[in-house]
């Protein structure tokens, strides 16, 4: 065990900070992320990504040919570390990079790779994924948006929901029915999408925390080139799930919100009585559980960093990462307002820290549900983990079609 | 960064739990918890024979030199047996204390003794119910002779040797009393896991000495506190694991309403969430192995971290086994009483998780 850098890490550290210091724009203030409905700042994001890949620090995992570094997972997290001493903005490209670039890598044909893989990296072109219908989340393989074929192309038809991003995105990765008739897995496939292309319709939706970082997305015969299918027609599913493979590992292994550090420092400057909140057994209690947990995060992140460095591929136990981040992440945030008693309920300017920790109360039930719920990542340690039984369906084996709805009810 | 074991050490490990396997059943638990024995003295020489007691002892001192990565180790595969042995009262407390305080002729006097088995020793803190502390004992120490009762006092009735925290005039001492000198009676108590005992120990002007520095009694307990609560931690964990694998597999062999009860997703989604407790939990307490072996000042929050987990998934896998095997899990004749009883003993054998807890923020704080 060490988790001193050896000489060749701290090398490329050193190479990485001094880039980072010569280049990146100045430290944005701490805590808050700036919202993305600015046009402003996607722009700003995706100037600073340009010049990240011009000097080969844009995405460091994809191999060379791509434009990444076909850097190790180690180096990666060295890097996140440096960078994050400047940025503190949520990564807009982190869908594609993380996810939907990886999935054209292992079945997209040459072409698209050629076509999609540099201006993904560059942040020259920002993609959406779409995947989520109002009929289908958890259960993502029951969608319905069809897809037709017409002479060499595709007609779709349907409705996404949910779509992170799907306001700035140029291209999105669908997956869509094209056999209504087989049973659910098997009749789907998976395209490119052009968000330019007519058709297509984008609802933004309000959130719970004000914002609107995901849209409804409506199709009205939208033309898909045949170019676009990705991996063959009915295979879909599988290249959906090297999708949702590395969502999963490049999903939080770490607490979502701000951190156990700032708690502590939120009770030790918060009145309690005579005191401060940190004086009191029932606080001191509740944080010592929150740090605990958050330290067997972050090294549970670490074993399997080490794990990945010498060449295992990141397994489901990756899912611990959001299922306990996520949870925790919420009941921090809740905690810390009712640290702040009758304060606690005010938000925005007037409240401490100008809000931050009601703006993360308000946000954090999103990470409990994105990317796979609480219930579904369960299941997925159960089942993959433990070697359980896996859930009894009651859509085994029927046609597509055939399937019940909540619309029979 | 490398935050694992080395091939050597697990295969240390493969070997200590290959060997466990053969001699220390559940069945020799079983054995000793329906016995008046509160070891297993065969297997206690046994483990002597394989190096295990002293372990991290130096060699000219009969030991087998190793760090403590490797005690983990071993500690957790003598957690994942529920080995009816004094493991941690001996090793990580006494041999701990020695080796954390002890003059040369001190270390020359007990060690070999210690790694060859032959020697038994304990730690002794608490004197009452309650939650103890170092400035609060009644206990005391003169210089030469040892005054007062311990109550609790973990394998007291087995131990040739304690290590006791005492008052000394105004402050606390680290002292050591041989347990077959005059003026120390010893009464065993009822334990809640019969496998291991408990006693009372008295002192009436026993012959005693220092060990350490007079006065030096609160920091050097607290420092040897954190090291055996990092490698009771281990211990734990592996309790923890066994008790999982074995729920896991009833419950995959178990059927109700036509299905393994295993296909059912309020039984699935807990022994997730107690396999996440017990991965969060062995995470700590590798951080605190790793502190301890490179003696990084953050042991002492590592340590509580480490141990606070542990005594949870232990214990929250304690109480699982019984509920997830239904009606059996109650009988006597089924194991999983095995499990709830020692995660218990466990957890209250270096104070409960919330005193870990406690000392934890007041570290941070600090
Ligand atoms: C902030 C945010 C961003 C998102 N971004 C995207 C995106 O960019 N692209 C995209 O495609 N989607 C996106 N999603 C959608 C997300 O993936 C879905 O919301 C999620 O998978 C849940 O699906 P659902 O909303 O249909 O809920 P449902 O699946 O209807 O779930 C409702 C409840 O039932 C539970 N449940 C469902 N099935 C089971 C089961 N088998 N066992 C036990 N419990 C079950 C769920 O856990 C949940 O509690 C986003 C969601 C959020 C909140």
């Amino acid at each position: 065990m060490d988790f001193t850098d050896t000489p060749e890490e701290a090398a490329f550290r050193a190479e990485a900070r001094s880039w980072l210091e010569a280049n990146a724009p100045q430290a944005q203030p701490t805590g808050r992320l700036m919202s993305m409905e600015d046009p402003e700042a996607v722009k700003e994001q995706q100037d600073w990504q340009a010049l990240k890949a011009d000097a080969g620090w844009a995405c460091l995992t994809w191999p060379e040919e791509y434009g990444g570094r076909g850097a190790n997972a180690i180096q990666n997290v060295i890097w996140n570390q440096e960078e994050s001493r400047f940025r503190t903005r949520v990564n807009i490209f982190s869908i594609g990079l993380g996810m939907l670039g990886p999935t054209i890598m292992t079945h997209g044909t040459e072409a698209q790779k050629a076509r999609h893989l540099r201006p993904m990296l560059r942040g020259e072109e920002i993609w959406c994924q779409l995947f989520s219908e109002p009929g289908a989340g958890s259960d993502v393989a029951g969608l319905r948006t069809q897809c037709v074929p017409d002479g060499d192309d595709w007609v779709c038809n349907g409705q996404k929901i949910w779509t992170s991003g799907a306001h700035y995105s140029r291209w999105g990765a669908l997956v869509a029915r094209t056999d209504p008739d087989a049973v659910k897995h098997a009749g789907i496939s998976y395209f490119i999408l052009d968000m330019e292309s007519p058709g297509i319709e984008i609802r933004p939706i309000q959130q719970i925390d004000g914002g609107a970082g995901f849209s409804e997305v409506f199709f009205n015969d939208v033309r898909i080139p045949g170019e676009n299918l990705v991996g063959s027609i009915n295979d879909g599913w599988r290249c959906a799930i090297t999708t949702l493979m590395n969502e999963r590992a490049s999903l939080g292994t770490s607490v979502q919100g701000l951190g156990v550090e700032a708690l502590i420092e939120l009770a030790r400057n918060t009145n309690w009585q005579d005191g401060t909140a940190l004086d009191d057994p029932g606080v001191r209690r509740r944080l010592a559980d929150f740090f605990i947990r958050s330290k067997g995060l972050q090294y549970t992140g670490y074993r399997s960093l080490t794990a990945i460095s010498r060449g295992a591929t990141p397994g489901p136990e990756g899912s611990i990462g959001k299922l306990v981040g996520a949870p925790l992440g919420q009941e921090m945030a809740s905690f810390a307002v009712d640290l702040q008693e009758e304060s606690g309920a005010v938000r925005g300017a007037d409240a401490a820290l100008e809000g931050a920790w009601q703006a993360s109360y308000m946000g954090s039930p999103a990470m409990r549900l994105a990317g796979g719920t609480d219930e579904i990542l369960r299941n997925i340690v159960a089942e993959r983990v433990l070697g359980l039984p896996s859930e009894m369906r009651a859509d085994k084996g029927m046609a597509f079609r055939e399937i019940p709805t909540g619309s029979d009810r | 960064m490398n935050f694992d074991f080395s091939e050597d050490q697990k295969l240390l490990q493969q070997t200590a739990r290959d060997y466990l396997a053969e001699h220390s059943s559940l069945d020799l638990m079983r054995e000793v918890l329906e016995s008046d024995a509160t070891y297993s003295d065969t297997l206690w020489k046994r483990t002597a024979e394989m190096g295990w007691l002293g372990a991290t002892i130096p060699e000219e001192h009969g030991g087998a030199g190793f760090g403590p990565l490797e005690l983990a180790l071993l500690a957790h595969e003598v957690g994942r047996a529920l080995s009816p042995i004094p493991f941690s009262s001996s090793v990580y407390l006494a041999t701990e204390a020695l080796m954390l305080a002890g003059t040369p002729e001190q270390c020359a006097r007990y060690l070999p003794r210690l790694a060859s088995g032959e020697l038994i020793g304990t730690f002794a803190l608490s004197e009452r119910p309650g939650r103890a502390s170092t400035s609060h004992l009644e206990t005391q120490f003169n210089g030469n002779q040892l005054t007062g009762t311990k109550f609790p006092v973990s394998d007291g009735q087995i131990a040739g040797l304690a290590i006791i925290v005492a008052r000394e005039g105004e402050s606390t001492s680290l002292v050591m009393v041989e347990l077959d000198a005059p003026g120390v009676t010893c009464e065993s108590l009822e334990s809640l896991d019969p496998s291991r005992g408990l006693a009372r120990l008295s002192f009436a002007n026993a012959p005693a000495e220092r060990l350490g520095e007079a006065g030096t009694g609160t920091r050097l307990a607290d420092s040897l506190l954190d090291r055996a609560a990092t490698l009771m931690a281990f211990e734990q964990i592996g309790g923890a694991e066994r008790a999982l694998e074995i729920t896991r597999e009833y419950c995959l062999d178990r059927y109700a309403f036509g299905r393994p009860i295993a296909s059912f997703q309020a039984l699935k989604h807990r022994l997730a969430d107690l396999y996440v407790a017990i991965e969060l939990a062995r995470s700590n307490a590798y951080y605190a192995a790793w502190a301890l072996d490179t003696g990084n000042a953050e042991l002492g929050t590592a340590a509580c971290a480490a141990r606070a987990a542990a005594s949870d998934a232990f214990e929250l896998a304690g109480r699982e086994i019984i509920q997830m095997h239904g009606g059996v899990g109650f009988t006597w004749e089924y194991d999983c009483h095995l499990f709830y009883r020692r995660a218990k003993l466990l957890s209250v054998a270096l104070g409960s998780a919330d005193l870990w807890r406690e000392k934890l923020i007041q570290r941070l704080a600090a």
